[in-house]
């Protein structure tokens, strides 16, 4: 009745080899019940008091977030030339950040959808949280092309509606692109976490003991009652939405991606960059819900729901888009040399030897190099060890944008018009804040939402152990 | 089977209990074979065959979805077509007003955002929901739906229904117990 483990023994017996006997290479731990994933799962949401950990982390996160409003607040009132932006370096850190934070959500959306496609039966662990990081990820980069403009307040300037302007936005430019693309990936991204929320909200609401919680969550549960016909709209509604943000997911990085190759500045203008951005995208999304799963899962004892298996399977994942940009990067300059054209070639020697060059080939290492350590089977089944690797991707991610985006525009047709960039003070606040509003996000909702799927944990006991028997 | 004549006006339907998903399949496709067609199972997570277990109709769902896409897709170059050809069309360079290939990114992304939207509040739509009350959250232990219990319930609405008969017939099927269910 009970497989000694859901992938087949080949995986358990060379995963018992390496590490400790009691965390094998399980989907799920053995002796899980339905009613003990629903207690364990909906405990963490219900608890009176705040775990220690989360109360430190919250305010961390909170302190950084406050960095985060009095940057912006700054940014406001005295206009964008406190960043360190200027002709011709005038993307700098909000789009390279915007750019990082829109890749890392979308891992979420390819844990939750495409895995979900293709039946990979370990994602239901992982899903919920990914894409709760994929909604705090878009809603942090959002943020930036809408500081970015200017005039923040008039961002619904980039809506197409009659206005007393008899104006229209360009619709033949990829940044108007991205508004759609952006601001869809947003409204289905949340609507696909929602609706994979509503029957663990019905849990919530059903097994809270407070009646303002019991209001709270029996609103966001809509009345669910897990009847057979619910049910059955509910998974084809799933089934669809996952199938309609698998392509979403590819093309809202496409679009990023056109952002560059659109345009005609060296380095920029190749049909190479939104593929090579998707890959990306997701390598530095999968470093993040590494970097995300592991401290959650020691925090709140998931070490049976979040298992080695996961991490390993992720670590592959990495291991492969990793490769995929690390292809990118040799295109790139394949390319330049290629195409015979001067300045094409000129962005990439300056890439590697100009005054940016610590930077490429720091992210050289992080991205290309140091991943590699992740064919050792050793290395994947090392939590810390994956840990410091998921943030040295997370890193080099960010510097890959970096070094695309400064170092292109610093030095492009005209010698007379190159100029250094620097960033100033308030960039760096932008952006630590805005990973203290992502955290403190997270922290909400690892509090006050259910973290791993319940009623998939449910279906995973009943294929696996049948359900009642410890 | 006779008549609801015995079934009091308060009462919603039956309840049963159940503790496996593999009874309560048993026992809804024995009700079904025993004429109840006002019957609805609840549990905690999908189970399959359920719904056709019990007769209902597939769901109409993809078709709306289908409709929402092929409507958030025509908006996305209606939209585009009106700014850049009737409302103000702009010569840039002696290019096509009607430039389509460069509305193709927003035709997609309003395709997907219009399907999307469509399934969630067709799904939401065609179950009725939000549904702040229902007569089944008066039993105490239906709470457990949500939890590891399985649960059957047939209507009184049912032109079979009847209060003992439909509880013997109930309590045969292994259920571990069954409530009256008040309106």
């Amino acid at each position: 009745m009970i497989p000694d483990d859901v992938n087949g023994g080949r995986n358990a017996n060379l995963g018992r080899a390496v590490v400790e006997p009691e965390e094998t290479l399980r989907v799920l731990e053995p002796g899980q019940t339905y009613a003990s994933v629903t207690d364990k799962i909906s405990a963490i949401a219900l608890a009176h008091q705040h775990p220690r950990s989360w109360l430190i982390g919250f305010i961390t996160s909170s302190t950084l977030l406050m960095v985060f409003c009095y940057a912006t607040a700054y940014v406001l009132i005295m206009g964008i030339g406190v960043w360190g932006n200027n002709v011709p370096v005038a993307w700098a850190f909000d789009i390279i950040n915007f750019v990082w934070w829109i890749g890392i959500g979308h891992a979420g959306t390819l844990i939750s959808a495409v895995l979900l496609l293709f039946r990979q039966e370990w994602r239901t662990s992982i899903n919920r949280f990914a894409e709760a990081m994929t909604l705090f990820a878009v809603a942090c980069a959002g943020l930036y092309p809408i500081l970015h403009l200017g005039r923040p307040w008039v961002f619904y300037w980039l809506m197409p509606y009659p206005n007393t302007f008899g104006l229209w936005p360009q619709f033949r430019s990829p940044l108007i692109w991205d508004v759609f693309a952006v601001s869809t990936y947003a409204t289905v991204s949340f609507l696909f976490w929602y609706v994979g929320l509503i029957p663990d909200f019905a849990v919530l609401r059903d097994r809270s003991k407070r009646p303002f919680s019991q209001i709270v969550y029996g609103i966001l549960a809509m009345g669910w009652r897990g009847s057979a016909i619910h049910w059955q709209r509910y998974e084809t509604a799933y089934l669809l939405l996952a199938g309609l943000a698998t392509p979403l997911v590819v093309s809202v990085h496409t679009i990023v991606g056109f952002d560059f190759a659109v345009s005609i500045v060296p380095g920029w203008h190749q049909t190479l960059l939104p593929p090579y951005f998707v890959a990306g995208a997701i390598f530095s999304g999968f470093a993040m819900v590494m970097t995300l799963a592991i401290p959650l899962r020691s925090m709140y004892g998931l070490e049976d729901f979040i298992t080695l298996h996961h991490l390993d399977n992720m670590a592959k994942v990495m291991l492969a888009t990793g490769l995929m940009v690390g292809y990118g990067y040799l295109m790139e300059v394949f390319c330049a040399w290629y195409s015979g054209n001067q300045f094409e070639w000129y962005v990439t020697v300056n890439r590697a030897f100009g005054p940016y060059a610590l930077c490429y080939w720091a992210l050289i290492a992080c991205n290309i190099f140091i991943p590699q350590l992740m064919c050792f089977r050793s290395v994947r089944h090392c939590v810390p060890a994956l840990f410091v690797i998921s943030l040295i991707v997370n890193i080099g991610m960010w510097l890959e944008r970096f070094v695309i985006i400064v170092i292109s525009l610093h030095r492009d047709y005209l010698p007379s018009a190159w100029e250094m960039y620097y960033p100033s003070v308030w960039d760096f606040a932008q952006f630590f804040g805005s990973i203290g509003l992502f955290f403190a996000l997270l922290f909400l909702f690892v509090r006050f939402i259910p973290v791993i799927s319940i009623f998939e944990l449910r279906e995973l006991v009943h294929e696996t152990e049948g359900g009642h028997k410890p | 089977m006779s008549g609801s004549t015995s079934t009091p006006p308060h009462v919603y339907g039956l309840l049963a209990q159940f503790d496996q998903p593999e009874t309560l399949r048993a026992a809804a496709s024995q009700a079904y074979a025993q004429g109840y067609r006002r019957m609805e199972a609840y549990s905690p997570f999908p189970i399959k065959d359920m719904v056709s277990v019990m007769g209902h109709p597939r769901s109409r769902l993809p078709i709306l979805t289908l409709v929402g896409g092929v409507l958030g897709g025509v908006t996305g170059y209606v939209m585009q077509y009106y700014a850049c050809v009737i409302s103000y069309p702009l010569n840039v360079g002696g290019r096509p007003l009607n430039s389509w290939p460069a509305f193709i990114p927003i035709i997609f992304e309003l395709t997907i955002l219009g399907a999307a939207l469509f399934t969630v509040f067709g799904m939401l739509g065609l179950s009725g929901l939000p549904m702040p009350y229902h007569a089944l959250f008066n039993v105490p232990e239906f709470k457990r739906a949500s939890r590891d219990q399985f649960f059957l319930c047939i209507q009184a609405a049912d032109r079979s229904f009847d209060l003992l008969q439909t509880r013997e017939f109930l309590n045969a099927s292994h259920a571990l117990a069954v409530y009256e269910v008040p309106r």
